[in-house]
């Protein structure tokens, strides 16, 4: 009987390996590597290689390094990568910057117009943000007041961000208005005067490029192998654009877990229920703090727990359309790690009041993320499916 | 009285010029709570007395609701906010902004969690977590909470 088992075993790797090899001739499939990345020292970050073109032409440049980032819609790159000029985006009263308040940061820079391409995809003419430029370097008090600024490789540990997620623009109606209830991302910045928020009309904001293919645009997965105990160098993967639109993307075995207005599931831990999301721009399985968990901060990690050993732990996820998976991971100490990998399964830490499944959750799994709107074979978008 | 009442006023009538939210700021006093309010437009959704402390709710236009917790002699000592967007945050953490930014620098140079904040420097606790459009965080002044009062109390 054992026997039976590690041959049946055998069988499902070449079966997966296969699996990568069709995706790559399909067109519609590129890389995914978890690696040291432009900076040579990232840690738990999945980067891809994103093809930008000036629009309508064949003034075209691919840039590596870019963060696959599940959490954020838009692409974003660092000027100091970005070597062709793509047109400034402007309106009545002036160029039109952005400031994209993430979590700990902002970024900062121009809105521009290229055609992006991922594989045989292209999203035409789309607005994308570059970060950083010499052009406008005066930061506006308004947005450096939401974080620090994240201005260039060294501060992002990558050439750019490729926000493909739940959502389509980055923004939203809420950018559109006039007055108050404008969040602020978008402002107009005239050479002869001061950068002042403007009324960005949600078709110019800055956008998913795979909502915006011509095709393969309902969504994607992500398929990343498992990782040993206590982390390894480096992972590789494939990202897949389409759920259910090619034969290299179809649900299989997968459960949808749809998502409410805000793009959260909920997971339940020790009896308690919190809200939850999956983040693959997360370094680590981000949930609650060191008091409700008992798991001791590290000393020099910050932010990552660090038992003295390996926890392991268990959780229920449970989707807004009620379907509930039980999942098993582990609490490894980071401290600990040795420096030259870039990637562990075991990477845990704090996130007070809910659960963020960063990219430790996709190690081992396929997981489909699916556009708001989006018609797929396992419904209509927003849903997470692994 | 007659003197706050006009400075409430002039404010007022600046509202709409205001692009940044503004608040009564971690360790100030609470005087000025219901100023902050009324210059970022927004409406005060509810106060709890909780016996040695208050906490006061107020929600922004974009959706942002923050809720500052007090003590009975009027000093904040923690903030919690939650909503689509962060909020000024320089405002928010007052005279603790500089440990703010300080704590996010030094997470830079280590192998940190990325894409949130958790800093703890003894003197100020600030941790974000949550994703862009459903951002959660909480900030006090451990040296500030009454006695008796438990940080857990700021979320």
């Amino acid at each position: 009987m054992p026997r039976l088992l590690i041959v049946g075993a055998l069988l499902l790797i070449a079966q997966v390996s296969s699996k990568q090899c069709d995706s790559n001739s399909t067109g519609n499939a590129v890389p995914v590597v978890v690696n040291g990345g432009p900076t040579n020292n990232a840690f738990n970050q999945p980067f891809v290689s994103v093809t930008v073109c000036v629009p309508g032409s064949s003034t075209c440049q691919t840039i590596d390094g870019i963060l696959l980032d599940t959490g954020s819609e838009g692409l974003r790159i660092v000027s100091s990568a970005l070597r062709i000029p793509l047109p400034q985006q402007a309106n009545a009263a002036g160029p039109v910057v952005e400031c994209l308040p993430f979590l700990d940061s902002v970024t900062w820079g121009p809105v521009v117009t290229a055609d992006v391409k991922l594989a045989a995809e292209q999203a035409a003419g789309i607005p994308i943000q570059v970060i950083g430029t010499d052009k406008f370097a005066s930061i506006p008090s308004a947005c450096s007041n939401q974080g620090t600024p994240q201005e260039t490789t060294d501060d992002l540990f990558a050439n750019g961000i490729l926000g493909i997620g739940l959502g389509i623009h980055d923004c939203g109606i809420g950018c559109a208005s006039v007055g108050a209830s404008n969040p602020g991302l978008y402002y107009a910045c005239p050479s002869n005067g001061t950068c002042q928020i403007t009324a960005q009309p949600v078709a110019n904001q800055v956008v998913s490029p795979v909502a915006q293919f011509a095709a393969d645009n309902n969504g994607f997965v992500v398929r990343l192998p498992g990782v040993a105990v206590g982390g390894q160098s480096s992972v590789s993967g494939v990202l897949v654009f389409g759920i259910g639109t090619q034969s290299n993307n179809g649900l299989e075995d997968a459960r949808v877990f749809t998502t409410d207005a805000v793009g959260n599931i909920r997971t339940t831990f020790n009896n308690q229920t919190y809200p939850a999301f999956l983040d693959s721009g997360s370094n680590g399985i981000f949930f609650l703090n060191s008091a409700t968990t008992g798991l001791p901060l590290c000393r020099h990690s910050i932010g990552f727990y660090c038992p003295p050993s390996i926890v392991t732990l268990s959780a229920t996820q449970t989707g807004n359309n009620r379907n509930t998976a039980v999942i098993s991971f582990g609490a490894g100490n980071v401290d600990v790690v040795n420096a030259t990998f870039s990637a562990m399964g075991d990477a845990t830490g704090e996130n007070p009041g809910g659960f963020d499944w960063g990219l430790p959750f996709f190690y081992g799994r396929s997981v489909y993320v699916a556009i708001v709107g989006r018609s797929t074979p396992g419904g209509t978008g927003p849903y997470w499916a692994f | 009285m007659t003197r706050s009442i006009a400075r409430l006023a002039v404010l007022a009538s600046f509202v709409s010029l205001l692009p940044s939210t503004v608040l009564a700021s971690l360790g100030g006093t609470v005087s000025t709570v219901e100023t902050d309010r009324v210059r970022m437009n927004s409406a005060l959704v509810g106060i709890e007395l909780k016996g040695s402390y208050t906490v006061q709710s107020i929600q922004s236009p974009t959706g942002i609701t923050i809720r500052q917790y007090y003590t009975a002699n009027g000093r904040v000592f923690g903030v919690a906010w939650e909503g689509p967007w962060q909020p000024d945050l320089r405002q928010l953490f007052g005279d603790y902004f500089d440990r703010y930014r300080q704590g996010v620098q030094r997470a830079r140079t280590t192998r940190a969690a990325r894409g949130r904040v958790a800093i703890d420097d003894g003197a100020f606790v600030v941790k974000i977590g949550g994703h862009l459009h459903a951002i959660a965080g909480i900030a006090y002044v451990p040296q500030l909470l009454p006695v008796g009062v438990d940080a857990a109390v700021v979320r």
